[in-house]
């Protein structure tokens, strides 16, 4: 198993004939994911260079290849209706990579597409290590195992993933859930699911200054969370208050969002948090050592 | 992007939200002139987009043409700091506004809630004062509510707060309108947060936004044209002009008081850099995220951006390839060493992810040896400081 994302997940790319899209695609294809097809207004009936139909429509897409994951990759001013579009075409699961969204359009997105999930946007994906990865992630440093990984960061993931590869514990499902204020799925989303999946052993949370997303993920491994342990890394400890360092929601402004109030959340959660990347492996593995 | 006070009040007039009558001026002349044709008691206020600037003595009093000439030259003076932006801002133009009879003053405002993804309506009995003051101090005096984006902003929401946060009587009247115009720009203009404080009940009974704070969303800017045009009005700080320049986003670049300058690609990755090297015993003279897909050109303006602009005695470039490939990465570097007219400065590579072999054998076949792991190279360019 695996959360999201798995072999036999159909997937369709919106915007598929764009430069990222049709660079992208050729990734996801070569990584053994199944994507059936993609859609570009206008260039219906054509084939793309990996030889996938090209659709107007994702309704079209979708009741021509069974598709219910799509990716997205379309530029910001788009992103919004390419949702909509999606919700209405029946897609469960759409992984929105476009940066810059307006924040206002993601506001209205979630609150009118219930039943339908969303990561991202502003994110780099997913990957089910072994089975298919949606998105940006560079593949060939993860690998398939027992460690459900959660992050607000890109790159950072690729960081903790390389060294938990290099450590020996691979993932089952790797989450990148986007940087930005308003996103469609958060840390506890995901570990509602972790908790539920047989194959994610353990968990690590990459979270990062700004917002309270990762206060709330503490409180619900408190809660629900019990069996399966979890390590946590906050990024930006050493930022300035009240500057946002790149991304859009690393700001802490006042009390709130500071590092201090994430670690003390996750110690009182009873997660141990490391002070730099290359400690998560060896606190990952004495937290599983312990459990045996 | 952060409006000035007098450009949000722009938009507060367009949404039908009181604002004390005035004009904005660029001089001490215009202000004397406005007072001399509009006489009464005036307050001359500084316009900045820095915090604090009433303590400053940023907004003073003035009520004829001669006081409002010598007061819009003491504030037009002024260059007012606060701890978030110690080089501090110039005054380059006033708000001249009708003076108030304050009777009460509250506070209101509307922001975008992260974990419940919805916009939130705060209203609190404590104005004119700081709001993160004032949620330490007294956090159940902020009354909340969380918009439904699908219904919207409905009357019934101001007259809620206006009783749960205990307001005077006097503002019950008047503030579901005001909220009303309020969350009519937020979403209109797509702002990120929108705050009048103090929000004031004078003695005659008139409600009026005192002061206003708009936050636009950057990425909703392309919506409303006239915003680009107001954009070029706002000052930048010395950081964000040289991101400009060098091709970055304003908020990708900040400069510290250390001696080890990083460069990474993705903010998250950029933050991660600037701890490892205060792990390893270093202090980072600045943050820089050379963004995803970074080429060789890029990689050039940022390496010059650190070596003349920093106090960097060493420098640690950490790229996780993803997007961003290592061979352009790899290219960039060895072009900017051998085309810079800059002063050269030790480098501590560490290349990995896409194209990596690729980025390895240019470095090699340059002569430099990338390291292996974040914390080596961390320790690396503190190590090369000394």
């Amino acid at each position: 198993m695996s959360i999201y994302l798995d072999k036999n997940s159909k997937i369709i790319v919106q915007g598929i004939t764009g430069a990222e899209g049709s660079y992208h695609t050729g990734r996801m294809l070569a990584y053994g994911t199944e994507i059936v097809g993609g859609v570009t207004p206008g260039k219906g009936g054509r084939t793309t260079e990996h030889g996938l139909p090209v659709f107007d429509t994702v309704k079209q897409a979708v009741d021509a290849t069974g598709a219910t994951l799509t990716c997205i990759f379309v530029p910001p001013p788009f992103a919004a209706d390419a949702l909509y579009e999606a919700y209405d075409a029946g897609i469960a699961l759409a992984i929105c990579i476009t940066e810059g969204v307006p924040v206002h359009d993601m506001l209205q997105v979630v609150g009118a597409t219930p039943g339908m999930r969303i990561i991202g946007p502003n994110c780099p994906g997913l990957i089910s290590p072994g089975k298919a990865s949606v998105g940006i992630m560079p593949g060939h440093v993860f690998k398939e195992g027992g460690v459900g990984l959660i992050s607000r960061s890109g790159t950072l993931t690729y960081e903790v993933v390389d060294l938990l590869t290099r450590a020996g514990l691979g993932q089952s499902t790797c989450v990148g859930i986007g940087g930005d204020p308003i996103i469609g799925t958060t840390f506890v989303d995901c570990l509602r699911e972790f908790a539920n999946d047989p194959q994610t052993e353990a968990i690590v949370l990459c979270g990062e200054i700004g917002g309270s997303d990762e206060e709330d993920a503490a409180a619900f491994i408190a809660e629900h969370l019990p069996e399966k342990p979890v390590v946590a890394f906050i990024g930006g400890r050493n930022a300035p208050p009240g500057k946002s360092l790149g991304h859009a929601g690393a700001i802490i402004s006042g009390k709130f969002g500071t590092p201090q109030s994430k670690i003390a959340a996750f110690q009182a959660a009873g997660v141990p948090v490391a002070d730099r990347p290359s400690q998560i492996p060896a606190l990952l593995a004495a937290r599983l050592a312990a459990k045996v | 992007m952060n409006l000035m006070e007098y450009q949000g009040k722009e938009l507060f007039r367009r949404a039908g939200i009181p604002v004390p009558s005035g004009a904005h001026c660029g001089t001490a002349e215009d202000a004397a002139a406005f007072v001399a044709g509009n006489p009464g008691d005036w307050v001359v206020k500084a316009q900045v987009l820095v915090g604090g600037r009433g303590k400053a003595g940023g907004i003073k009093f003035a009520s004829t043409p001669e006081e409002a000439r010598a007061r819009a030259n003491e504030i037009l003076q002024l260059v007012i700091k606060n701890r978030q932006n110690p080089q501090g801002e110039p005054v380059r133009s006033l708000l001249v506004e009708a003076k108030l009879p304050i009777a009460k003053e509250a506070y209101c405002a509307i922001a975008i809630d992260r974990t419940t993804k919805r916009p939130v309506v705060m209203v609190s009995k404590f104005g004119g004062m700081d709001i993160e003051e004032v949620a330490e101090q007294h956090p159940e005096s902020i009354a909340k509510f969380f918009v439904n984006t699908a219904i919207g902003y409905s009357p019934f929401i101001g007259r809620t707060l206006a009783f749960a946060a205990g307001l005077d009587a006097g503002y019950r009247k008047q503030l579901p309108g005001i909220l009303a115009g309020l969350y009519d720009l937020f979403f209109k203009y797509g702002a990120k947060l929108v705050e009048i404080n103090p929000l004031v009940l004078t003695s005659d009974g008139h409600v009026f936004a005192s002061d206003a704070k708009v936050e636009l969303d950057d990425d909703a800017l392309y919506k409303n044209p006239e915003f680009k045009v107001w954009q070029q009005t706002l000052p930048l700080d010395a950081d964000e002009t040289l991101a400009t320049q060098a091709g970055l986003g304003i908020r990708n670049f900040r400069r510290f008081d250390g001696n080890v300058g990083t460069m990474a690609n993705g903010a998250g990755l950029a933050m991660g850099t600037m701890d490892a090297v205060r792990n390893a015993g270093g202090n980072f003279a600045n943050f820089l995220d050379v963004g995803g897909g970074a080429n060789a050109e890029r990689v050039r303006s940022c390496y010059e951006l650190i070596v003349n602009h920093t106090g960097a005695k060493s420098l640690f470039i950490n790229i996780f390839g993803g997007i961003t490939r290592c061979d352009e990465v790899a290219k960039g570097i060895v072009e900017a060493l051998e085309t810079t007219k800059s002063r050269k400065i030790p480098l501590v590579i560490r290349l990995t992810g896409t194209n990596e072999e690729l980025g390895r054998k240019i470095l090699a076949d340059a002569g430099m040896t990338p390291v292996e792991t974040m914390d080596e190279g961390a320790a690396a360019a503190v190590g090369l400081t000394q």
